[in-house]
């Protein structure tokens, strides 16, 4: 505009003119502040993530670092001992405020008005009927740490916190209350593995007699049901079911009298501990998982403690109302179900996509479809889980069990909840991300590509079976890593269609047919939930939640990682260098 | 060989006064193995806009016949007609009739895959399969259900033998296609057209993303491959019609205006439009 105002009449001034007109380019035209912006947005979410992760690993790391034993005199010569947990400042109530002396009183109110107090895991649940206790700063007349100060992971009622009374091994008293003596490091190996086979004998042994019964027991139901009762069939089952029962019943003796056996040694080992109070409190060696001297460790020891509370974490069985313990069947349970949910997922996603992206007439109907599989990401995963519970459980599992397992009826196989209609839930869950994710990846096949193979003669098929669907591969990698990773965080549909708190056996086992799909399971995720918010001290199962979290985040990442691995390696196929 | 002849193809109707379009002038060289392809009063419609008028062009057996005129005026629609990949276009619309060895293309029971096996096309761009060089070559033979081993590799040495690739490949037949050069993808292209042993050869300016050198060397392959193969081949390029091209169609606005003998047509042509487009006056 201003060019034409002053219209320079000659070719040079005209060029002057643009030249002049060209030096600056205005702030907006650069797009400078949008590019702010954009970086602005992209930091701030950047350094939330990791924010969220480094408060993730942090605690989760930190949780099964053994922490020292303070005992705490108060001024009224009260004494506690437990580690600290946790501190803080509070502002406290009037007669919190009254109980402190004058001068304390005008410290206080000197300051902010706030004082500090302290939360100690005092542990010895069964003694004292809490976990916990909060000291206040003014009360507190000393801290010490004794090294002769132990703390006991135990079976039941949760850590011990005391001293080590008397140590009995085979029925004899043992001098010198040494946990670390060879001959009580000896004895106790020896009581976990009679434990150990206790548990095997209780639950696997005892419980495939049971199976074995079962069977025979169902076998005369279904006789019956088929050939009605009284008939040949029938009979020959009740034959077999008396020939089954009798012979378990000699098994079940023998092995009750080896868990006596069993029991009996066991008794004649245990540890008398008392707690900072001297009261006393026997516990059986066998029930003992770990004992130490938190406040005497060397290094070594303390690493030592450590890792193996780590390969607990991530070996054992939960205890404790999921608190204490490992997560091994939730690791196990979240993996199944994941791998599963693929499996179901990843066909008939692609399978959709095919049909809708190269198929169907592209119209509105097809337009309406795809409306409608992008919003079904949108619809909230609980309703999923009623679908599931209602659809599948109900209706598709209901008519399995009436159709193949009539003979345990009224109780449910697949009428129910249970790693398959888990599994299948969370696929219809997903299944609009791999659908869109194959569809781009479809759309995105070079047309060039198509139309070299088709000249070629190929059918449409042969054409998407042999260059559309290999070169779609990375894409739909792409979605099935989405629609894992959203699955494999989801837990509110899994708490109505097969998730449980405590399982009773692993979906995969000795017993034939070995994978059992029918069976509930636990899953990390429902784990978090549980310790965290549901169980009978939920401070207690707090560091829980972090280690849970950190594991399951590992799990996702690593079956993402799997998965990217996998996408690459396909990819590098369609990575030439042209020209 | 015949004297230049005009044939009585009529154009359609509804042309506008001042293009004056008149009748296609024909006088092509004649092979001696007769016709293979007959395409007669070829009209298409893209939607409602057309893009082909009323074309006729016979093509001669063992001969190369070039497809000129300025871009956007059918010369690959036309040639997509031949092998009918033009069926995956919507809302599209053909009358006339296409036949190969007298057999018409169209016809409701014809068969379009059996079709396009008779035909090898080559593209504008390099296609090469996302797979080996090895794979690419035999991929004709493999969707036909080819196993037997020395069957595919046998074809394979023809097929890039005769489109001169094989030295350059021979000890690299098992790595990715994707790996190549221009030039050389363009040639594998080829050897995969030629592969089948199709009967035409259907080129749709396969030279014009490559350079110089690789493009000369496709115009050796296409002198060599004539007289095996019939080729219709689609170029932009003048000199390398005259150069490659036994006859020439010259196409205007969907339109063919001249169609004939390429020494004629680039030293004597009998259209006007022709004689401009030639002289580069316009297009
Ligand atoms: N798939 C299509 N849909 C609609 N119009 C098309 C399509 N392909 C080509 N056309 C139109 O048809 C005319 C001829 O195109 P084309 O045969 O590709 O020309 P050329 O190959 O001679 O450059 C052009 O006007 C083009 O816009
Ligand atoms: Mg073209």
């Amino acid at each position: 505009m201003e060019m034409a105002a002053t219209a320079p009449d000659s070719p040079l001034e005209r060029a002057a003119a643009r030249a002049s007109n060209h030096r600056v380019t205005d702030l907006r035209a650069r797009g400078e502040p949008f590019t702010w912006l954009l970086g602005g947005c992209l930091s701030l979410g950047v350094v939330m993530i990791i924010g969220f992760l480094l408060l993730v690993l942090w605690n989760g790391f930190l949780t099964f670092v053994p922490q020292k034993i303070a005992v705490v005199t108060s001024k009224d010569g009260k004494v506690i001992a437990g580690e600290a947990f946790r501190a803080e400042r509070f502002r406290p109530a009037p007669d919190v405020l009254a109980a402190l002396t004058p001068d304390e009183r005008s410290a206080v109110a000197k300051g902010d008005g706030m004082i500090g107090r302290t939360l100690y895991r005092v542990a010895n649940f069964d003694l004292y009927g809490e976990d916990f206790k909060w000291v206040i700063d003014p009360d507190v007349k000393s801290v010490e740490y004794p090294a002769d100060m132990v703390i006991v992971e135990r079976l039941e009622w949760g850590p011990f916190i005391g001293r080590v009374e008397a140590i009995t091994l085979d029925g004899k008293a043992v001098e010198g209350n040494d946990l670390k003596a060879p001959a009580v490091v000896k004895a106790h190996e020896e009581a976990r593995e009679r434990w150990a086979r206790m548990r095997e004998i209780e639950r696997d042994e005892i419980g495939a007699l049971n199976h074995d019964l079962e069977v025979a027991r169902l076998d005369v139901r279904r006789a019956e049901l088929k050939y009605g009762a009284d008939s040949p069939q029938q009979r020959a089952a009740l034959t077999e079911l008396d020939r089954v029962t009798k012979d378990m019943q000699s098994q079940f003796a023998r092995l009750t009298a080896e868990v006596q056996a069993l029991r009996s040694t066991s008794d004649k080992y245990s540890v008398t501990f008392a707690d900072i109070g001297d009261r006393e409190k026997v516990v059986p060696l066998a029930n003992i998982v770990r004992a130490y001297r938190p406040n005497a460790l060397t290094f070594g020891e303390q690493v030592g403690v450590y890792f193996s509370r780590w390969g607990e974490f991530l070996t054992a069985e939960p205890r404790e109302a999921n608190t204490e313990g490992g997560v091994m069947p939730a690791i196990f349970g979240t993996l199944a179900m994941t791998l599963l949910m693929v499996i179901v997922v990843a066909p008939f996603g692609v399978i959709t996509a095919l049909y809708l992206r190269e198929y169907a007439k592209q119209g509105r109907l097809v337009s309406f479809v795809r409306i409608s599989v992008n919003n079904l990401a949108g619809v909230p995963s609980i309703v999923y889980g009623v679908f599931g519970l209602g659809f599948f459980a109900y209706v598709v599992g209901g008519t399995i069990d009436s159709l193949f397992f009539p003979e345990r009826l009224p109780n449910p196989t697949f009428g129910t909840g249970g790693l398959m209609w888990a599994a299948f839930t969370l696929a219809l869950l997903t299944v609009p991300v791999v659908i869109v994710a194959t569809e781009e990846a479809l759309a995105a096949v070079p047309r060039s590509m198509r139309e070299g193979s088709l000249a070629c003669g190929a059918s449409k098929w042969q054409t998407i079976r042999n260059i559309v669907l290999p070169r779609a591969m990375p894409g739909v990698m792409t979605g099935i890593i989405l629609a894992m990773a959203r699955g494999a965080g989801e837990v509110a549909p899994l708490m109505l269609v097969g998730v449980v708190k405590l399982a009773p056996g692993l979906p995969i086992d000795g017993i034939f047919p070995y994978v059992h799909l029918e069976r509930s399971f636990m899953h990390l995720g429902f784990h978090i939930f549980d310790v965290g918010f549901q169980s009978r001290n939920s401070e207690a199962g707090k560091p829980m939640v972090f280690v849970t979290t950190v594991l399951l985040i590992t799990l996702v990442a690593v079956m993402n990682a799997a998965a990217i691995v996998i996408r690459s390696r396909l990819k590098r196929r369609f990575a030439g260098s042209q020209f | 060989m015949s004297p230049a002849t005009v044939t009585t193809a009529r154009t359609g109707n509804g042309i506008s006064p001042q293009l004056q379009f008149g009748e296609t002038v024909t006088h092509i060289k004649r092979g001696q193995q007769g016709i293979v392809l007959d395409i007669k009063n070829l009209n298409l419609w893209y939607g409602a806009a057309q893009a082909l008028h009323d074309v006729s062009l016979s093509v001669e057996q063992g001969m190369v016949t070039s497809l000129i005129g300025p871009s956007g005026c059918g010369k690959s629609t036309l040639l997509r007609c031949i092998n009918r990949m033009n069926d995956l276009v919507d809302n599209l619309k053909i009358t006339g009739a296409i036949s190969l060895h007298g057999e018409d293309i169209y016809a409701k029971a014809a068969d379009v895959i059996a079709l396009r096996k008779r035909m090898g096309m080559v593209f504008q761009k390099p296609n090469p399969f996302p797979m080996s060089i090895f794979e690419n070559v035999v991929y004709p033979l493999r969707i036909d259900g080819v196993r037997d081993k020395t069957v595919l590799q046998e074809t394979c040495e023809r097929a890039l033998q005769g489109a001169a690739l094989w030295n350059e490949v021979k000890d690299r037949l098992d790595q990715n296609a994707l790996g190549m050069s221009g030039g050389q993808q363009q040639r594998l292209c080829i050897a995969r057209a030629i592969a089948a042993d199709p009967e035409v050869l259907l080129m749709d300016e396969p030279c014009s993303a490559l350079d110089p050198i690789a493009t000369a060397k496709v115009e050796e392959l296409i002198h060599q491959l004539s007289g095996t193969y019939t080729i219709v081949i689609v170029t932009h390029n003048m000199q390398q019609a005259a150069r490659v091209s036994d006859n020439t169609a010259f196409m205007y606005l969907g339109r063919l205006i001249e169609y004939g003998d390429t020494e004629v047509m680039f030293q004597s042509p009998l259209a006007e439009r022709t004689q401009d487009y030639i002289t580069g006056r316009f297009g």
